[in-house]
């Protein structure tokens, strides 16, 4: 216990450094952004978050040789994190190596099947594929350069108090400290969206005790889409407050009665969140504002900007209303 | 979650049902293959088959175009069969399309044993294979000789004219309908690489089509560049393209100046039966000509002539003349008549029947090659033509 307290301690020291670091490569001072990172890699050589920010700054600065090996090395040491897969896959993308960055993506979906960013890149990948494919089809030389994927590092990742997930995701793991009020993604998207999210496998010694409220808020709604996604009705349900204000205004059992018939019935469903804004108002009132994805074995696919407004009650964030759009 | 719904399912299936009793080999059984898994909802299982597919044959473009469609429907639905950006020429999908409507054709179209391609009502026994095109399917047959009758072999995909068939003119880029053989055996090395593995000139213009006044020349069965697998359906300046693996193994059944290649429009096929009535009442007129050639009864010998015949410069009137004179000097003549091949053109309704004349007489003997086309004319087989072959 002593070791897990002294660790919790060197942690805030570390997560202030990683912290620093990510604000300077935000600014684009990369080189001091290493030099913080390597601080801190002196002091812990395996921490998780800093060598993926180091990875990310390398990337940036397009030295893509060591960017790859520390991700391919997060990877090896980390199999479950999907994020130094996601953005091994950019990488590869960005070198025309569309088969790689699928066999990457693919492997960060496999650790976490509603990860969005993934699947957002996924989806170019093998649309860059089949465009490839396609050239060889009909005999056409593609190799102009404006057909290539640019890896294009989101800019924001690193938020005021921490990094940033651009996208969050559903079932994905809770990052660290993260300031989830970011002020949106660059307005012009990447065609490979980097997935900026803190990799965070640390053993829990490493995390800290308090976390700020918008974390807890988007680590609600994750869960909350995870409990969709996985059908589990009753962990969905009990993510509404007992006020929850249901949509038309019918009775709440009546509510949960068409909840479970829906959720229920499908043999699949996957919800993503992408681009959630939390906005709080004090320390028991947020909101939050997404787009949701939902797919399952009957609908296809449906994209929806949607807005939760959530209340802390005895330490657990609810659900009070569900609305569609912002 | 992959599925190809809408229009491209229904294409696909429409290709399926094409394909259903996949007893072809080569690729179109592969392909009928992927089409298979891609309609019982198996995208994964298509994916392999048809990467299965294009590791055997890495510049088949076909096979290209579906994997395409595959990857693309993992990113969003799919719109058509060969789902390509919009900013591609039509035409280059729509060739591609209609190479795997054929192909897929040729997998349901089997030859069956009782039918035959209603041509060929004789092989020489030397003559070890003959060859015959279908344009409407761009699919080649070889038929292999048993016993002077045809049994199939092997059939192939095979590109023609940009402009369909019956070549008449010099740059029409047709290909010419009609009995020819191969003349010659041009090897990879004396050719450019457009020609692939090799090229097989035939005979075109024949004499039938001389006749009629039709030009033009060069026209090959050959390969394939390098940089393809295959060509679509039509885009030879009217040659007969094949796969450069199918022109190697076609390439091991011809013979030089032997072969019959016999190009359609869409083959006739008949009941093996009816092709072997068709040729023993042909071979029995045949040698009736022969006997009454003989006997020196040139009234009973010309009476084979049909009204329109003509040999070189001459009219039937000019042929009854000299016919009369020559005979009238001798005192006997024997004919021997062997290596018969009889071969019904397309399109025609008179039949090819070539062979070995020994002919000697009291005062002249030679020994040639002969060609004649034989027509039916009221109820009647006359001879149409007749020449050197």
């Amino acid at each position: 216990m002593l070791c897990a307290a002294l660790l919790s301690l060197s942690f805030a020291a570390v997560a202030d450094d990683v912290q620093d670091a990510s604000k300077l490569l935000k600014a684009g001072q990369h080189q001091q952004a290493l030099e913080r990172v390597n601080k801190v890699l002196a002091a812990k050589p395996k921490d998780a978050q800093a060598r993926f920010l180091k990875g990310l700054i390398f990337a940036e600065q397009g030295n893509t040789r060591e960017a790859t090996e520390i991700f391919l090395a997060l990877t090896k040491d980390y199999p479950d994190l999907p994020e130094p897969y996601n953005n091994l896959a950019v990488i590869y993308a960005s070198q025309g190596q569309y088969d790689k960055a699928r066999g990457a993506l693919e492997q960060s979906i496999r650790t976490h099947p509603s990860y969005a960013t993934a699947y957002e890149n996924l989806g170019d990948v093998y649309a860059k594929l089949a465009s490839q494919a396609y050239d060889k089809a009909l005999q056409i030389d593609s190799a102009n350069p404006g057909a290539k994927n640019k890896l294009a590092l989101v800019r924001d990742l690193v938020g005021g108090t921490g990094p940033v997930k651009p996208v969050v995701v559903a079932g994905a793991p809770a990052p660290g400290p993260a300031a989830a009020t970011a002020p949106a993604k660059e307005p012009a998207k990447p065609t490979v969206a980097v997935a900026a999210a803190d990799p965070k496998p640390a053993p829990a010694a490493e995390k800290p005790a308090a976390r700020p409220s918008n974390v807890e808020v988007l680590e609600t709604v994750n869960a909350w889409a995870k409990a969709w996604s996985s059908r589990n009705v009753d962990a969905y349900l009990a993510f509404y407050a007992k006020d929850f204000k249901t949509p038309a205004g019918e009775a709440r059992a009546d509510w949960e009665q068409s909840r479970r018939q829906r959720i229920g019935a499908p043999k699949s469903i996957v919800v993503t969140i992408e681009a959630p804004k939390v906005s709080l108002a004090g320390d028991v009132q947020a909101s939050v504002s997404f787009r949701q994805s939902y797919r399952s074995d009957v609908i296809k696919s449906t994209s929806t900007a949607k807005t939760l407004v959530l209340s802390k009650a005895s330490g657990r964030w609810l659900i009070q209303q569900e609305r569609v759009g912002n | 979650m992959i599925s190809l719904p809408g229009a491209p399912g229904r294409v696909l299936a429409a290709l399926l049902l094409l394909a259903s009793p996949a007893l072809a080999a080569g690729p179109e059984k592969a392909l009928s293959g992927v089409l298979e898994a891609i309609e019982s909802k198996r995208p994964d299982l298509a994916m392999q088959r048809v990467e299965a597919l294009i590791a055997v044959h890495p510049n088949f473009r076909l096979a290209h175009l579906i994997r395409g469609d595959l990857l693309l429907a993992r990113a969003r639905p799919l719109e058509t069969f060969g789902n390509v950006p919009k900013t591609v020429p039509r035409e280059k999908v729509e060739d591609l399309r209609a190479e795997a409507l054929l192909r897929l054709r040729a997998v349901r179209d089997r030859p069956n044993g009782g039918q035959l391609p209603r041509y060929v009502l004789q092989l020489h026994a030397e003559q070890r294979h003959v060859l015959v095109v279908d344009s409407r399917r761009s699919r080649l047959y070889v038929f292999e000789n048993v016993g002077g009758r045809p049994q199939f072999v092997a059939d192939y995909y095979v590109t023609l004219g940009k402009n369909g068939v019956e070549k008449t003119r010099e740059g029409d880029q047709k290909t010419p309908i009609g009995v020819y053989h191969v003349t010659a055996n041009l090897p990879r090395q004396k050719l450019t690489d457009f020609y692939g593995a090799g090229a097989f000139p035939i005979n075109y213009p024949n004499a039938w089509d001389k006749r009629l006044g039709r030009n033009g020349h060069g026209i090959w069965l050959h390969g394939t560049p390098s940089d393809t697998y295959s060509r679509p359906p039509r885009a030879s300046d009217g040659c007969i393209v094949l796969a450069n693996a199918d022109l190697e193994a076609v390439g091991r059944t011809l013979q030089v100046g032997l072969t019959p290649v016999i190009i359609t429009d869409e083959v006739e096929w008949a009941a093996a039966d009816a092709v072997e009535a068709e040729r023993k009442a042909l071979a029995a007129t045949v040698e009736a000509w022969r006997g009454d050639w003989e006997s020196r009864d040139t009234a009973k010998y010309l009476a084979h002539y049909a009204a329109r015949f003509h040999s070189g410069d001459q009219n039937l009137a000019e042929w009854s003349e000299h016919k009369r004179n020559v005979n009238a000097s001798k005192s006997w003549i024997k004919v021997g008549v062997s290596r018969v091949s009889m071969l019904q053109y397309p399109r025609e309704r008179f039949v090819v029947v070539s062979f070995d004349q020994d002919y000697r007489s009291s005062n002249l003997s030679n020994v040639m090659r002969k060609r004649q086309y034989w027509i039916k004319d009221g109820g009647r087989w006359r001879i149409l033509y007749e020449g050197g072959a």
